[in-house]
Order: C-alpha cells, then structure tokens, then sequence
C-alpha cells in the first residue's frame, strides 16, 4: 500500500486516542463486518466550540491515519466549522490516500458528524435540519 | 536498537548461498542459448537436464522428461489445467474439480474455463482447511476431466490427503493435479507413491530464484501448450530456457529435500511450536488456524479479535517484523482472504488475521522477539479500538467464535 508519510506518521503516532468519559457527543460509524468502525468522542463547550476530541478506531492504517488527522483538524474549532470538514479535506490534510482507501476519510467524515449529531440530539435539537441527515450511519456502511 | 526478523517465508524465502553459487557461472561464462551448438550452449543444455534430474529426484518422479521447467508456479498451475482439459488426454471430458481454499493461480485458471464452457465444483473445506472428501466423492463423474487440489495451503498451512484424493480421482478416471508450491521442500512428496499425476511447484519458497517453476507431468499425458514458439520444455513452455534460474532450482530443491528435508524442518517446526504456544500463551482471544498437527512445519496463522490486520502488519514492520495477512484492507478488497471466509471464521474476526512462516534461517531468538514485538502491537491496537472493551472484545460475531470453541 503506497501510504504517504503524513499517513505512516498519523497511524504510528495517533493524535488524540481514547475516549471522554463525559463526551458532549459520541458517534460511530461502520461495522466490523466491513473492517472498519470509528468512534468519536466530542467535549463541547457553552459556546460551541470543541474543546476536545479523541476517537477509538478498529480498522486499518488509513482508517487510525484519517481518524488522527480528523480529530486534529477540529479540535479548538467551532462546530458550525467542524460540519463544513469534508472527507477530501482530510485526505488532502494527509498528503493524500490511495484510492481504495479514500472511504476511510469518508468514515473519518461521518464519525464527526455523527458525534456532532449526538451532541445536537442531547442539546434537544433536532440533528437533520442543522446537518441534512439524521447521521444514523451505523447501519449504512457496507458498500465501498 | 530493533532487530530484523523475516517471518514470512510461505510468501518468499531468501536465496541460499549455494544456490547464489551454483547460477553464478550460467550468468556470466556459460551464458550460451541452451539450443546452440556450440561449447557453451551445450554447457548450458547439460546443465539444464542435471537440473531436471534433481527435480525429478525431488519428488520422486520415473524419469526426469516428466519434469517441465516454467516461469514460476502460477504457470504451472495454468500449464496443468488448461493444457490438460484443452489436450488430447482429456478425450473431451470437461467437469473440472477443484476447492474453495486454492491459490489465485488455480481459481482464477478454473474461473476462467467456467466462462469457456468447463464445468467447475469447489469443494468446501471443514475448519481446519481439509478438503471434503465424502463431497468430492459425490461430485466426481466419468465426466470429470481433473481434480486440481493443492498439497498444502499457503494460508493456514493445513495438508491435505493427497494419497485419497488422487485415488478417488483415479477411480472415476480423472488425473489428479496437486498445487505443492508450498508443499515441495516443506514435507515428503513422491508423486508415484501419492498417486499425482501433475504437480506445480516453484524455487523461490524453498530458497531458490524467483521467476522459476516446474510442473511435473506423469508419462502418457498430453498436454496442450500455454506459449507456442520455439518448442522448448517438449513445445510446452516455449521460450529461450532460463538457464540460471533452473540451475538455481535444481540446487535449491536438492538442498531442501531427502535427507535435508528432515534435519531442517524439524528444526523449524520446533520454531514453529514454540512461537505459536508463546502467542497463544500471551494473547487471549486469540483463535489459531488451520490443522495443528498436519501443518507446514513453518506455518503459524492467527486471528486476533478486535483488530485489524493491516494494521497489525505495518506497525510489526516498524518493529523490523516482516508478517502477512488475510484482512480485507490488505488486499484492497472487501472480503477478508477466501481461505479464511472457507474455514468458517466471520467477516469480523477474519480481518485480524497474522500469519507469520518461519524458515530454516529463523533463530530462537527470532521466535522470542516475535511474540514479544505481537503481543506488545496487539496490545497497542486493541487500546485503540471501539470494540476492544474493558479486557474484552465486544463483537456479536466473537461471542458466536467462543461458543463454538468451547465443544
């Protein structure tokens, strides 16, 4: 697999691994079937600005690479911010992926917006008016 | 300060020094073409049938014009099963039987002839990787043109019974074709014995060159030809010989069989153990594959739940570990490897495969830092997963995996 540096530097050291005991929102996407399941852990503040992410990732060195660089992105950010993350914008972040491995920043994508959905369901707000989905993408993740 | 441990030699092994040895001279001086007159082609040709004779010797062949040289084993393989449905020996027979675990270079040749109109069955395997026999017993014709099962799997290391299958084979009059890529110079072959009537093998697993093979064809079977030209290998496998490269074959297959072939490989068999009772001993839920008594003597595979193998690989290289893996990920693909979706293990546990093969160039010391350098990567990366929970894998298809363990 021809990985970029960026994306061997992301996956041997991890930024922000682990979980948050009191998370603001959680999200997980994929399944163990597929080979690959993210989960993201959201501590946000009053005003809306991510004051910590950490993820746990089962999957492959693209899939700990994009979850790494993910939550580095958008930490300290708001969350309006945060939504407008793309999966291209990761990858690119990681100087790039093999094209059989670009559903992983895919995933890296919708764990975010998964948590950012879980924090919205917790605040009593209704998540698919603000993201479009409801982001229940546990369940919609076989296909690539 | 890292050590650099090769533990993973069913996917290639280092050449030996002897053999480096023996193809030098059919490199640099005795560089003739094999179908030239003069002195050094006819050194060359000489060579060639020295080499012939060893491979024959080898495996226990009548005569060595049973043996074709070729590119490799995959070659072998679709020498063996297209020349023969495709030539005179078959007398039209077309029904081809092979299993669900071969090699791409088997399945791929079967698949192929399917969509020419041959008739394909893929027999299952049990868990452990065995052909079913009962299966294959019910599924063989007059019809059946070749039973094409291999010797040994490359995955999970489990051997098959070749003695039965060539006599059931024979029974219906169909020929038996064996894959032993990684069977030759890893276990007792002798193809008049276990009734083979064509038989794939190649240099590169049993410290020979790469690039070069050898397809062992019984006397009286006629084969139709892959590479038509200029009629080398009996118009087989047309094309200027590979001289250093048989010569490395013939050095490397003597060096690993008959006498030699016990003196290695129970020293790496006792390798094997110990690294597979030090891995299974420090990790838990761990689930070992394959037979563990009719094995490859080098072969040790794994699965580990609650992670991913390609990941397992990449960080056991940072380690100066050289391992495999059957994951999805690994082979950019969505299914785990085929081998393990046949032996029953789940989607989910099968990503977490490791196969690590040892050879007779592996030291004790190796095997020590070898569980040492896994068991510390497993760790890590179960501290990194979502379904690694409290000490435990927390996966519905794991707790389906533990109670079938427990009969």
């Amino acid at each position: 697999m021809d990985y970029s540096d960026k994306v061997f530097d992301h996956f041997t050291n991890p930024r922000n691994v682990g979980e948050i005991e009191d998370a603001s929102g959680v999200g997980e996407v994929g399944n163990a079937k597929c080979g690959d399941i993210m989960k993201i852990y959201l501590k946000v503040s009053d005003d809306g600005i991510i004051e910590d992410v950490k993820f746990k990732t089962f999957g492959c060195g693209a899939a700990i690479a994009t979850s790494s660089m993910a939550t580095e992105l958008v930490k300290g950010k708001s969350l309006e911010e945060a939504l407008k993350l793309t999966n291209q914008a990761v990858a690119e972040a990681l100087d790039g992926l093999p094209p059989v491995k670009m559903h992983c920043s895919v995933l890296a994508e919708e764990a975010l917006r998964s948590a950012i959905a879980d924090y919205y369901r917790k605040q009593g707000k209704d998540p698919e008016a603000l993201l479009g989905c409801s982001c229940d993408c546990s369940s919609c993740h076989c296909e690539h | 300060m890292n050590r650099f441990v090769y533990a993973d030699n069913a996917a290639t092994t280092p050449m030996s020094e002897s053999v480096y040895e023996a193809m030098k001279p059919y490199l640099t001086e005795f560089y003739g073409n094999p179908s030239s007159l003069y002195r050094i082609g006819r050194e060359a040709h000489r060579a060639i049938e020295g080499a012939r004779k060893k491979v024959a010797a080898a495996i226990g062949a009548a005569e060595p014009k049973e043996i074709i040289f070729t590119g490799g084993g995959s070659q072998a393989d679709n020498l063996a099963i297209r020349g023969y449905v495709k030539g005179r020996s078959a007398r039209g027979r077309k029904h081809i039987i092979t299993s669900k675990i071969e090699h791409h270079a088997v399945l791929y040749t079967c698949e192929a002839l399917e969509k020419e109109g041959y008739p394909v069955t893929y027999l299952d395997v049990d868990s452990e990787g065995h052909v079913d026999l009962e299966q294959l017993k019910a599924a063989i014709s007059d019809q059946t043109a070749i039973v094409t099962i291999m010797a040994a799997n490359n995955e999970v290391g489990t051997i098959q019974d070749l003695k039965a299958i060539g006599e059931i084979a024979h029974a219906h009059g169909a020929v038996f074709h064996t894959d032993a890529v990684q069977a030759v110079g890893h276990m007792h072959i002798n193809v008049q014995e276990m009734g083979i009537d064509l038989l794939s093998l190649s240099g590169h697993k049993f410290r020979g060159p790469k690039g070069i093979g050898a397809l062992y064809l019984r006397k009286g079977i006629a084969l139709d030809p892959l590479v038509h030209g200029g009629g080398q290998e009996r118009g087989l496998a047309s094309g200027t010989e590979n001289v250093a490269g048989i010569i490395g074959l013939g050095q490397a297959i003597e060096d690993a069989t008959g006498a030699n072939l016990d003196e290695k490989m129970g020293y790496v068999k006792k390798l094997t153990d110990r690294l597979t009772k030090g891995i299974m001993d420090n990790i838990p839920y761990t689930h070992y594959t394959g037979d563990p008594i009719n094995r490859l003597p080098g072969t040790a595979s794994f699965v580990f739940e609650a992670i991913e193998g390609e990941g397992l690989i990449l960080r056991l290289d940072l380690a100066g570990i050289c391992g495999s893996t059957g994951s999805a990920c690994s082979t950019g693909s969505l299914d785990p490897s085929h081998v393990l979706m046949a032996i029953g293990l789940p989607h989910e546990i099968a990503h977490g495969s490791l196969r690590l093969t040892l050879g007779e160039q592996n030291t004790e010391e190796d095997v020590d830092y070898l569980i040492e350098k896994v068991t510390e990567v497993v760790a890590t990366l179960r501290e990194m997963s979502p379904v690694w929970v409290d000490g435990k894998p927390d996966m519905s298809a794991a707790c389906d995996l533990h109670h079938e363990h427990h009969h």
